[in-house]
């Protein structure tokens, strides 16, 4: 069968790791993947810049990871489960480093959090926001 | 022979994990959600599984991008924990059962699934988790496990129309296995949510519920339900419930319900969690 990776272009605010930008960011994730051991999280706190410049990165790509901008990582092929290991080096839960890609600060998104979510409504199509 | 005694649903949250490793299960914010586990730690107690079989996924936590198995079952004597980032969660390693697991592995390839058979495998919080909300803080696991890992990371992930069959294949392998064993399923993950992009934060109550009464009377329709919905409807993540068709398919036409709860939130998440068993 076909596969249909356009079927999510759609959808607002998200963006869907399919096998095509698991392969523009492979260097990215194994990147992340390599801050599961505590040896490596300690080399690369000591210094950033030299430690990333190990791995064979995009300059856009490596960019983001020293901004920590995590939608320009997802852009870039990256997933949230591999850039996991980035905030959680810095010490970050999943709530922290989330947050920064909404509109919300961290305590404005932990209270919509404890609200009950954020409301689909208006949230299920591109289109119908009038965004492309 | 082995049989299958019930199925279990629940979310495996990383955050609930670390509450619990930080006993902060009491705190206010954590202890409605706990709450709704206090009936289920009782009732496991009481039934003594030998086995659970759990579907989970990996979080990029064990398989990188080199390898991306869309079914996996861990077949080895024992999984360590793995560390995600923060360190290996402080719980037990977790014990396998490779007489039925190699023989699961088997009758499935068998019958068709092509499966990725793991002689070493690290587990994450999609699989310890789930057997903290379930059995506490115990010295050991008092259950032997069987991972099996599922791609719901990487589109495109099995159908649904997949996962309810595996399930289904799963129960046929449990009841050919001549050993006298209790053994439960459990399908991990969801319920809505989403933990990237703009959208982050969406939890959708109404969905879930649907999803959990038709996961319980219409597997046979819910498993055609495409991905596109679930991502939708349910989140970038909440695709994740797929995996509950698989403990599904594993129970029999008919289930009966046992437990049922749902929280939101947990960090991200919205918490959903079934005991049911099969109607002989």
């Amino acid at each position: 069968m076909k596969p249909n990776f356009k079927q999510f272009d759609d959808i607002p605010g998200t963006t869907i790791f399919t096998i095509e930008k698991a392969r523009q960011g492979f260097e990215l994730n194994q990147f992340c993947m390599s801050l599961r051991s505590l040896e490596n999280r300690t080399r690369w706190l000591a210094d950033e810049k030299k430690y990333i410049s190990e791995w064979n990165l995009t300059p856009e790509q490596e960019q983001a990871v020293l901004d920590r901008d995590f939608q320009k990582m997802l852009d870039c092929g990256g997933n949230v489960y591999f850039l996991s290991k980035i905030f959680a080096t810095d010490g970050l839960s999943y709530v922290q480093a989330v947050s920064t890609m909404t509109e919300f600060n961290e305590e404005e998104y932990k209270a919509m959090m404890l609200a009950g979510g954020r409301n689909i409504e208006g949230w299920r199509s591109k289109k119908e926001r009038g965004e492309k | 022979m082995a049989r299958i005694t019930a199925g279990v649903t629940t979310s495996h949250i990383p955050a609930v994990g670390a509450a619990i490793d930080m006993h902060r299960t009491s705190e206010d914010y954590w202890k409605a959600m706990f709450a709704g586990y206090e009936f289920s730690k009782k009732w496991i107690a009481d039934e003594k599984p030998d086995v659970v079989i759990i579907i989970y996924n990996d979080h990029a936590s064990y398989f990188g991008m080199d390898i991306m198995p869309t079914f996996a079952i861990g077949i080895a004597d024992s999984f360590n924990i793995c560390d995600e980032g923060y360190g290996p969660r402080p719980v037990p390693v977790v014990e396998g059962h490779s007489g039925l697991a190699t023989h699961l592995a088997a009758s499935l390839i068998t019958d068709d699934f092509d499966m990725t058979v793991l002689n070493l495998l690290e587990v994450d919080h999609g699989l310890t988790v789930p057997l903290s909300l379930m059995f506490g803080e115990p010295d050991k696991w008092p259950v032997k496990v069987i991972p099996i890992p599922v791609n719901v990371v990487m589109y495109p992930q099995p159908s649904g129309e997949r996962c309810l069959s595996i399930g289904k294949a799963i129960r046929k392998a449990v009841q050919d296995y001549d050993e006298d064993l209790s053994v439960q399923v459990w399908g991990t993950g969801g319920m809505s949510h989403q933990i990237q992009g703009a959208r982050a934060g969406l939890i959708n109550a109404p969905w879930d519920s649907k999803f959990m009464d038709d996961l319980i009377n219409e597997p046979e329709t819910l498993q055609f339900k495409p991905h596109l919905e679930y991502m939708v409807e349910a989140g970038s993540e909440g695709v994740e419930l797929i995996m509950w068709l698989i403990m599904r398919g594993a129970l029999g036409p008919e289930v009966e319900t046992v437990h049922r709860f749902y929280h939101v939130p947990a960090s991200n998440t919205a918490v959903g969690h079934l005991i049911l068993k099969p109607k002989e």
